[in-house]
């Protein structure tokens, strides 16, 4: 009892006034066992994915881990470990439920119909809907795929986008669901498909790890407005979000965001040295000056 | 835990057809069941040859299903889906090729074709385990009586074997249903598939995976049913796999 007594009081001395107040939620779990748990894709260039030696690697990823130091600071941890876990579309919403994994540093968007199960932080990337073809093919928009077969990816916004653009302008296209990006890409490359649509981002890394990249043209039409990328965690966590929207929007206001995306987005990356050439949106540079989690698209127009 | 249920969610607007999550449910429970039916007839007809041809007594015809049955039932379904889907076509000549890609139901087809080739040759070594667990007499007895081969085949070994065959059969019927879930590697929209884009798009996982699993274990219960209806029905008196 005495001895409970004294780790308490010494526990409460050791740590700075914001911890005060006892953790709960995924906060007090994190510091129970003093470690973060990150969801980590592997193949979600150049966000998530797995670089030398199969270590994951990415823009999203050293963000989560800015956001791990910073968490590491509000609880007064000495040290915090950080393990990864290996998540895909399908499992990242049940392992985050159950609690194996506490951040989605992935490629996730973030949109109203998602918030009602999960919650995000603060918006660190913006992508939009864009048509990748055959540069043989000569497509400057969707009219001229009219009747032809596209390819999207399942459960994406962007097939979402695509059906309700092929109803409203009557334009006849067979739109075929692949189960993931490579293989939609795969589609494109064997002409079972004549257009892949999907978020240019991605877009642009299938396209740059290409046999032959010069093959392949992206279109000038975007599909879409931007859609904002965010890093996702337990809903209904409020001192938890505030930690973590606290820690990007203090990251995305500070010089280094800049550094850490042109590291990935401008510069040569791992594992083959391509260079993806995506200079920061205005855009996106908008919403770093004014961070927010909004699912909502128009609101990156303001 | 800290899951948010919302089993209404079956009743809001699916972004990908015209309707519900749950009309989105029953085109691919359509979906599934036709590229079942067809995988099937398909799956039963070749396996049936192969598994007979299996059992003639020419040597080459032995050496030949055997190396059927072995490619089609070592090689992993999806693998050979893959296979049917993506390298045949850039096998063929440019033209063949190109039509093959751009038939309208391209999952479809290659679903069914590629399914049915897997099944047919497990049913082929059902057909002939068949065969070969009658006894070595039914086949002298017929030839004794002066049948040609293919009518000791037709008239007294086949109606004996496919009795016998009948429920190692319909565990096979129940993979076929079960297999077509690896054709959304393929595109085909059936039950699996559009479970995952329903979780993919809201985010409800357990809701779809729910409703998935339920879809299959009812077609499966009363394929069950209406298979042992059907023992019931074929069986012959005495021979130990009807009622007593």
């Amino acid at each position: 009892m005495l001895r409970g007594l004294g780790a308490v009081v010494v526990a409460a001395s050791l740590c700075g006034p914001a911890a005060a107040a006892e953790p709960t939620g995924t906060l007090k779990k994190i510091k129970e066992t003093a470690t973060i748990v990150l969801g980590v894709r592997d193949s979600s260039v150049p966000f998530s994915y797995l670089g030398p030696n199969q270590q994951p690697v990415g823009y999203t990823i050293d963000i989560c881990l800015q956001i791990a130091d910073a968490i590491k600071r509000e609880l007064g941890l000495k040290s915090l470990a950080v393990t990864m876990t290996s998540i895909t579309p399908a499992t990242r919403i049940p392992l985050m439920a159950n609690g194996t994994v506490d951040l989605d540093c992935g490629s996730t968007t973030n949109n109203a119909e998602r918030q009602r199960q999960v919650a995000f932080t603060n918006t660190h990337f913006l992508a939009t809907s864009r048509i990748l073809a055959k540069t043989a093919a000569n497509v400057a928009s969707l009219d001229d795929l009219k009747g032809k077969p596209v390819v999207s990816t399942a459960g994406t916004t962007n097939i979402r986008q695509l059906h309700e653009i092929n109803a409203a302008r009557s334009l006849g296209l067979r739109i075929l669901a692949a189960r993931d990006h490579g293989e939609a890409f795969l589609m494109l490359e064997t002409d079972r498909a004549a257009a892949f649509v999907m978020d240019d981002i991605l877009l642009s890394s299938l396209v740059a790890t290409a046999k032959d990249p010069s093959a392949y043209a992206l279109s000038e039409e975007a599909l879409s407005m931007p859609e904002p990328y965010g890093i996702m965690f337990r809903r209904n966590d409020e001192p938890f979000k505030r930690v973590v929207d606290k820690a990007t929007a203090d990251l995305f206001g500070s010089p280094d965001i800049q550094a850490i995306y042109d590291r990935w987005f401008t510069q040569p990356i791992p594992p083959r040295g391509i260079v993806l050439n995506v200079p920061m949106a205005p855009a996106l540079r908008r919403a770093f000056a004014h961070p927010t989690d909004s699912p909502d698209p128009a609101s990156y127009f303001n | 835990m800290t899951y948010q249920w919302h089993w209404s969610v079956f009743l809001e607007r699916s972004p990908e057809e015209n309707g519900t999550y749950l009309d989105t449910l029953l085109l691919g429970l359509q979906t599934t069941l036709a590229t079942a039916a067809a995988a099937w007839i398909l799956a039963l007809a070749l396996g049936s040859l192969v598994g007979i041809l299996g059992t003639l007594p020419s040597k080459s015809a032995r050496v030949l299903t055997a190396a059927y049955v072995e490619l089609f039932r070592n090689v992993p379904l999806l693998v050979q889906l893959f296979l049917w889907y993506f390298v045949l076509p850039e096998m063929l000549p440019f033209a063949v090729g190109s039509w093959l890609k751009q038939l309208p139901d391209a999952s479809f087809v290659t679903a069914v074709i590629g399914i049915g080739f897997f099944m047919s040759a497990r049913v082929a070594e059902g057909v002939r385990a068949g065969i070969e667990a009658l006894p070595a007499g039914q086949r002298l007895a017929g030839a004794a009586l002066g049948l040609t081969t293919a009518q000791v085949y037709r008239h007294v070994l086949l109606p004996q074997a496919f009795r016998l065959t009948l429920p190692p059969l319909t565990s096979e019927l129940l993979n076929t249903i079960k297999n077509t879930s690896v054709a959304l590697a393929i595109g085909l929209a059936e039950v699996m598939a559009r479970a995952r884009a329903m979780q993919e798009f809201s985010f409800q996982v357990f809701e779809a995976f729910t409703a998935a699993t339920l879809i299959y274990l009812a077609i499966n219960l009363v394929v069950t049913l209406l298979m042992r209806a059907l023992e019931r029905r074929v069986a012959m008196p005495g021979s130990g796999s009807g009622p007593p």
